[in-house]
């Protein structure tokens, strides 16, 4: 019983983990991108049309990350090219992610998809308690951890990640230091469009192996509060992620077990609990001054 | 190649007021291009979008109920926008106002009296003011960022909306559909000229509202206050304003407006709750808005340009098959072409290659 629901509580938190860590980047290189939901539904439904017409669910996820990445890049261009107003486009992106999932995937309605196949390791994962926990999940579980260590290691270790977090930090500056500002927060967002490709992947291909429309169901914006409630730090994502997915499990389970408090009031919880996290984050300005990128949102257009 | 931006030195007039124009043409070819790959003819298709729902008078009467919410939203939004209050939940603030205003005609249907609906209409506006509030309060208090909670919100009122016409507010001689009982006249906001159309007092209040915004904005000290602080809090800071207060004011401008278009909405155009009461209203006010260039005069027009999408979408459905899905990638793009070409307000565009590009900003140095 604990087991299943620890498995549960990682399924529902990888997609928020994937996406979080994604746009924590993108964040941090001072670009606030508010298209999370719409990349991620636009991967939902990439996933599942390839890996549907393939049979495959790699394709599916590749072809999801691919798009979640092209499709960034129009937030991309009109953001950091044509200088418009970051959230007003990042609003655009996911109206205009939602509007196109929607038409490109009505003939998916209803559709059986393809699953990913669980990683199975002889004798580990028949481990008693910690094997299906620790060897015995999707493979994409692994990914996200391992994306999350990446990210860490990438920001804090490596000298690229020195100059993203410098960009994020004062364009000016390091504009004036010959780095290439724009250049970085493009790859930056493109990196953030994949990795919200890959989390709606998967939504359609592990989460729920079918499509509709409202399948992210504000999975993105919460991926969003998870970055502001880790303060921009890969392992507090992590941390956020998992405390959802156990609220949103702790919900589903709650009305499973019928206690009497209609299922719509538990099902707004996770999103009460967002506001509540957010509340209790913010209040303290000096934790959230010392750690938002000082760049964040702002316009940067390089003088000659 | 690239693109450079150049900076104008002052803003365009002239695009100032093609903007919104150049991004309606962008948006009708790549209209044409997406129905082209949907294998239907791209002009028949824009046909039945953009002109055909203009040649009936009922249907033009059908564009007023659409764009009545539409504006009403978005002319709140703009007081927002423009004093850098990023508000997106108006889609839940239309669905409290909604709820609020339908009080008395729910759970007091024998009350019928001349005052039933203007006592609806301000609990509408109470009931979408105050969910407006919530964002502000967090705001101001907490400095809780305003985006993430407002948007937060409108799941909690759908699913809030959800539960209240299964459960406690369902119609009892409803045959156990999930709705709630339907408003009686007093509680109806009446149609303007009935014997031609279904259009109601809504588009009214849209109008006026539009209006009397327009006024503040632009001619009264809150509309400056407005401006100033959108646009330099610091500014506005020395001048005495309140950053505090105008959050305050902003989102209980806006959630007021939200919630008299979402009880407009219910009493006059559908007559009773429903699990779904919106099309998206609350997102697509987001669009007019920023085509009408977050000017209230502007909004009613861009009002109704969106709500043709919407009519011309069930145009399109029923005479040439295309998905109503379409109608929401239109809107989509709409906004990106209209951000797009809002760039060209303040900067020249140049087009350079990689090799001119040097010899640009060696004269430019010199």
């Amino acid at each position: 019983m604990l087991e299943g629901i620890l498995l549960t509580i990682a399924t529902a938190a990888t997609p928020l983990l994937i996406a979080a860590v994604g746009e924590l980047v993108v964040e941090r290189s001072g670009v606030l991108n508010l298209g999370v939901e719409g990349m991620m539904v636009m991967g939902a439904v990439t996933g599942f049309g390839v890996a549907l017409a393939t049979g495959s669910p790699w394709l599916g996820v590749l072809a999801a990350i691919i798009v979640g990445a092209l499709f960034s890049l129009l937030f991309g261009f009109l953001t950091l090219t044509l200088v418009t107003n970051q959230v007003a486009t990042g609003l655009a992106l996911t109206l205009l992610g939602l509007g196109l999932a929607g038409m490109l995937g009505e003939s998916f309605v209803g559709l059986p998809g393809v699953k990913m196949i669980y990683i199975y390791i002889p004798g580990l994962t028949d481990l008693p308690l910690v094997g299906k926990l620790f060897f015995g999940q999707d493979p994409l579980f692994y990914v996200s951890i391992l994306l999350t260590a990446g990210v860490a290691y990438f920001l804090f270790k490596t000298r690229a990640g020195l100059t993203l977090r410098s960009v994020g930090d004062n364009h000016a500056s390091a504009h004036a230091l010959g780095i290439k500002v724009i250049g970085i927060r493009y790859m930056a967002v493109m990196f953030g469009g994949a990795c919200a490709g890959l989390a709606g992947a998967y939504l359609s291909l592990v989460y729920t192996p079918q499509w509709n429309e409202n399948m992210t169901a504000g999975r993105g914006w919460i991926a969003l509060a998870l970055v502001v409630f880790a303060s921009w730090r890969p392992w507090r994502v992590l941390a956020g992620a998992y405390l959802f997915g156990a609220v949103s499990i702790g919900q589903l389970h709650a009305q499973a077990l019928g206690i009497g408090v209609p299922s719509q009031l538990l099902s707004s919880l996770p999103y009460l609990a967002t506001v509540v996290v957010l509340v209790l984050i913010s209040r303290n300005r000096r934790l959230t001054m010392v750690n938002t990128p000082a760049s964040l949102g702002r316009p940067f257009v390089p003088d000659r | 190649m690239r693109i450079e931006l150049v900076k104008r030195p002052e803003r365009s007039a002239l695009f100032a007021a093609l903007s919104p124009f150049i991004a309606l043409g962008l948006t009708l070819i790549a209209g044409a291009i997406m129905f082209s790959l949907l294998g239907k003819n791209p002009v028949e298709a824009l046909y039945y979008y953009f002109i055909d729902p203009l040649r009936e008078v009922w249907s033009l009467h059908e564009l007023a109920v659409k764009a009545a919410p539409l504006i009403l939203i978005a002319v709140g939004l703009s007081i927002c926008y423009l004093s850098n209050n990023w508000n997106i939940g108006a889609e839940g603030q239309f669905i409290v106002g909604a709820i609020v205003g339908s009080i008395l005609p729910v759970m007091f249907p024998d009350f019928q009296s001349w005052i039933v609906l203007p006592l609806m209409l301000l609990m509408g506006i109470v009931g979408g003011a105050a969910y407006g509030a919530i964002p502000a309060y967090l705001k101001v208090r907490f400095n809780t960022n305003e985006i993430l909670t407002s948007l937060m919100l409108v799941y909690v009122a759908q699913l809030f909306l959800d539960w209240m016409v299964r459960g406690p507010w369902r119609n009892p001689a409803g045959m156990n559909f999930p709705e709630t009982r339907t408003f009686s006249a007093a509680a109806t906001l009446p149609e303007i000229w009935s014997a031609s159309g279904r259009a109601n007092w809504g588009f009214v209040f849209a109008i006026v509202a539009a209006i009397a915004m327009w006024f503040m904005l632009s001619r009264t000290l809150k509309g400056f206050e407005v401006l100033v602080l959108g646009q330099s809090p610091r500014a506005g800071r020395f001048a005495g304003f309140s950053q505090s207060r105008m959050v305050f004011f902003a989102f209980l401008v806006s959630g007021g407006l939200a919630g008299l278009a979402g009880i407009s909405e219910v009493s006059g155009a559908i007559g009773q709750l429903r699990p779904t009461i919106s099309p998206g209203y609350g997102f697509a006010a987001i669009i007019v808005a920023f085509l009408g260039r977050l000017n209230p005069l502007g909004i009613i027009a861009a009002g109704l340009v969106l709500a043709l999408s919407y009519l011309g979408g069930e145009a399109a459905q029923i005479s040439i098959g295309v998905s109503d899905k379409v109608v929401r990638a239109f809107q989509g793009m709409l906004l990106f072409f209209v951000l797009a070409c809002d760039t060209l307000i303040l900067y020249r565009i140049r087009f350079v290659g990689s090799s001119a590009a040097k010899t640009v900003e060696g004269t430019q140095n010199a």
